[in-house]
């Protein structure tokens, strides 16, 4: 029977956890993804899941651990945040290069120095090309259900990719929202026993990880980036599955549309301040703005952003990161990239939320503001909100 | 007997005890040749050097553990010689993520194994150099065994970094020349001593820790055996030559493997459940200068620095073989 509970969105990523029926977990603890190790922890200490926890010494052993287990054939689980990202940056890339379905929840916190324990995106936007899967989500319920979703997509054949669910540290993982926690057996038909294609087997040797030179390291990166194209439909039909089984779903799973019909100004964002941003549209009682949440970053979805921003005259991207020297958010750029030919709409990036910092109602209201401005007269296209200058 | 034309002279040695052809002296072997594994599962064909002697540990060890082993391997020579897609020298499983995470990687097909009811018979086996033991790796090492995994880890330990061009790691000798521990107006090689490593394991209390040499292939084969069949963490440190990176002549490696053992430069023991065993006494001792001389690594030491690390062995001898 599936249940209803108030609980934190970690507690929400280990029920996932528990009902994918994974056989490995590796972990070390960082803050805020702290709860997610000490609950998976309890419940393989209680035999509510029966996996083998490799309690690590560092981020870099917990991915070099999950990237071997799942060479021998098992379901994985790790989870990090931040610096601890940062450390395990160098086995991201062995794991998508070796097409491995490792599911990794990321608790999104700032980077250091200055240390900074809290949210914002730069850990997982920084890791924007290492070839994993990224899927940002707004909320506990999405965590949860995110999580589970991730193992279809990264199992699925045609995919072989893993997946980093990339939640908003505190903001989810501290804090308390009402849950559905879906019935197990309902679990097990959506997500099956994993059947891996391969495995490292004395009865069948293979190796994985061998040298590659110059005459085939070019088509075993573009055999990557085929499998991200392919992931993108992949993406859409486990959300629709997922819609049947439990009526629930995000989006058409790649992006999530709010509003947008007849905006002429659009906000472009990842994660859960969308929900704050739904507010401030909710509140206007009109149809001039809108929201386009982006999930999925990687593989980012080019048509469906496309399509989505195609009416608005002006594109806000509110974005949790700052790429240092090029002087605007990752997201912003990417989406002039992609709007790039297609219209004359502006698109204005707004760095905000770094370091912890709220992105409050009156945040969003200012950046509605600047882009309705942008309507009729030239404003600057990048802007730092809430920075104070003195 | 008929001895197959591809078994070294220092086998046949213990073929032929009274014949022998290594420094006229027999080998306490705790195996004998006709028990070792003429299954190859380290395939020939790849890519090492001439006279290498971390192939042998790799071989020599696979002829020990047998088919149903699963190995890791830190990025390093023998990662590189032996798998240019798509071809490959392992006939076990084989995974290779990077360089610092041997470890940590057998820890994952270890736990894999456990989880899906698979472990039973397999050996699980981690191989690294010495950067990827001593140094880069020690942490992951470290973590491993600690941890208690069923597993076994080999370092094939030549002494520095050979993939790279022969740069000094925590393992080189006292005096090595090696290209970041120069000779010079100011220096004379490597001006520290070689990390005592395998103390470093024991003291994660693990039940098994070995040194070995393939230059005496049945001893570390036994205790390659007997690290496998430990229920738990061993670790086993392998002396492995390298021509090029200690300018020796590549038909002498396992003649200069034998000298470093009598002349007391390493010592050959085990350490299991925390005691201490000698394995190999030399029957006499030899003047170090005889393995120095051997290698371009030592050949700008002076009689003054060559004097001081006789001392040095010779303290050792003194405590190992009183």
């Amino acid at each position: 029977m599936a249940s209803w509970d108030i609980m934190h969105g970690s507690r929400a990523v280990a029920e996932a956890v528990r009902l994918a029926d994974v056989d490995v977990i590796a972990a070390y603890p960082i803050t805020p993804q702290t709860h997610i190790v000490e609950d998976t922890a309890k419940m393989v200490a209680d035999g509510d899941i029966r996996a083998e926890y490799v309690k690590v010494e560092s981020e870099h052993s917990a991915m070099s651990v999950v990237i071997a287990a799942s060479g021998t054939g098992a379901r994985t689980f790790t989870a990090t945040a931040s610096q601890g990202l940062a450390l395990m940056w160098e086995m991201l890339f062995v794991a998508s290069g070796m097409r491995l379905p490792v599911v990794m929840v990321n608790a999104n916190r700032a980077l250091s120095a200055p240390i900074s324990i809290w949210n914002d995106q730069q850990d997982s936007i920084a890791s924007r090309d290492v070839g994993w899967i990224q899927l940002y989500v707004e909320t506990n319920q999405e965590a949860l259900d995110t999580t589970l979703m991730a193992y279809r997509i990264a199992e699925d054949a045609g995919v072989q990719l893993p997946v980093m669910v990339c939640m908003d540290g505190f903001v989810l993982t501290h804090t308390v929202e009402p849950v559905e926690v879906p019935d197990e057996e309902q679990v097990s038909k959506f997500l099956p026993k994993f059947k891996p294609q391969q495995y490292l087997d004395p009865k069948d040797p293979m190796a994985l990880g061998p040298i590659a030179f110059p005459n085939v390291y070019t088509e075993l990166r573009a055999m990557q980036q085929q499998a991200m194209d392919g992931a993108m439909s992949v993406i859409e039909k486990v959300n629709d599955e997922f819609s049947a089984v439990f009526n629930r779903s995000y989006g058409n799973g790649l992006v999530e549309e709010f509003k947008t019909e007849d905006a002429e100004v659009i906000i472009v964002t990842l994660g859960s301040v969308a929900g704050t941003i739904k507010d401030v549209i909710d509140e206007r009682g009109d149809s001039k703005v809108g929201l386009l949440r982006i999930k999925s970053f990687r593989p980012l979805p080019e048509d469906e952003i496309r399509r989505a921003l195609k009416g608005a005259k002006v594109v806000g991207v509110i974005e949790k990161d700052v790429s240092i020297g090029l002087g605007k958010g990752a997201l912003a750029s990417e989406v002039r990239d992609v709007m790039y030919g297609s219209g004359d709409s502006k698109i204005l990036s707004f760095i905000a939320g770094l370091g912890g910092r709220d992105i409050t109602l009156d945040s969003v209201r200012g950046v509605i503001d600047t882009c309705e401005k942008a309507l009729s007269e030239d404003v600057e296209t990048v802007h730092w909100v809430d920075l104070k200058t003195e | 007997m008929e001895i197959a034309a591809d078994i070294p002279s220092y086998v046949r040695c213990r073929q032929k005890c009274e014949t022998s052809l290594i420094a006229n002296r027999c080998w306490k072997f705790s195996q004998t040749v006709k028990e070792v594994s003429d299954k190859e599962l380290f395939a020939s064909g790849h890519r090492a050097c001439a006279g290498c002697g971390g192939t042998l540990a790799i071989r020599y060890a696979l002829k020990a553990l047998g088919p149903n082993t699963i190995c890791t391997n830190a990025t390093g020579c023998m990662e590189v010689v032996s798998s240019p897609y798509p071809e490959i020298s392992w006939k076990v499983p084989w995974i290779h993520q990077a360089f610092e995470n041997s470890a940590a990687s057998a820890s994952g097909v270890e736990s894999a194994l456990k989880a899906l009811g698979r472990k039973k018979g397999v050996n699980v086996v981690a191989f690294g150099g010495d950067g990827g033991t001593f140094d880069i790796g020690l942490q992951s090492l470290s973590g491993a065994m600690e941890r208690g995994h069923d597993l076994t880890y080999i370092c094939y330990d030549n002494e520095a970094y050979m993939n790279t061009g022969v740069q000094r790691s925590g393992s080189t000798p006292y005096g090595a020349m090696t290209t970041t521990s120069p000779p010079g107006k100011l220096s004379f090689g490597e001006d520290r001593q070689k990390k005592d490593m395998p103390h470093i394991i024991a003291a994660h209390g693990v039940p098994y820790v070995a040194t070995a040499s393939v230059a005496l292939p049945l001893d570390y084969m036994a205790k390659v055996k007997k690290a496998a069949a430990i229920e738990g963490p061993a670790y086993v440190q392998v002396y492995s030559p390298c021509p090029v990176g200690w300018g020796s002549d590549p038909a002498k490696s396992i003649e200069i493997g034998r000298l470093a053992v009598d002349t007391g430069m390493i010592v050959l023991y085990e350490i299991e459940n925390g005691v201490s065993k000698v394995s190999y006494r030399p029957p006499e001792k030899i003047p170090v200068r005889e393995f120095l001389k051997t290698q371009k690594r030592f050949r700008h030491l002076t009689d003054d620095k060559i004097a001081e690390i006789q001392g040095f062995v010779d303290e050792r001898w003194d405590k190992t073989f009183r």
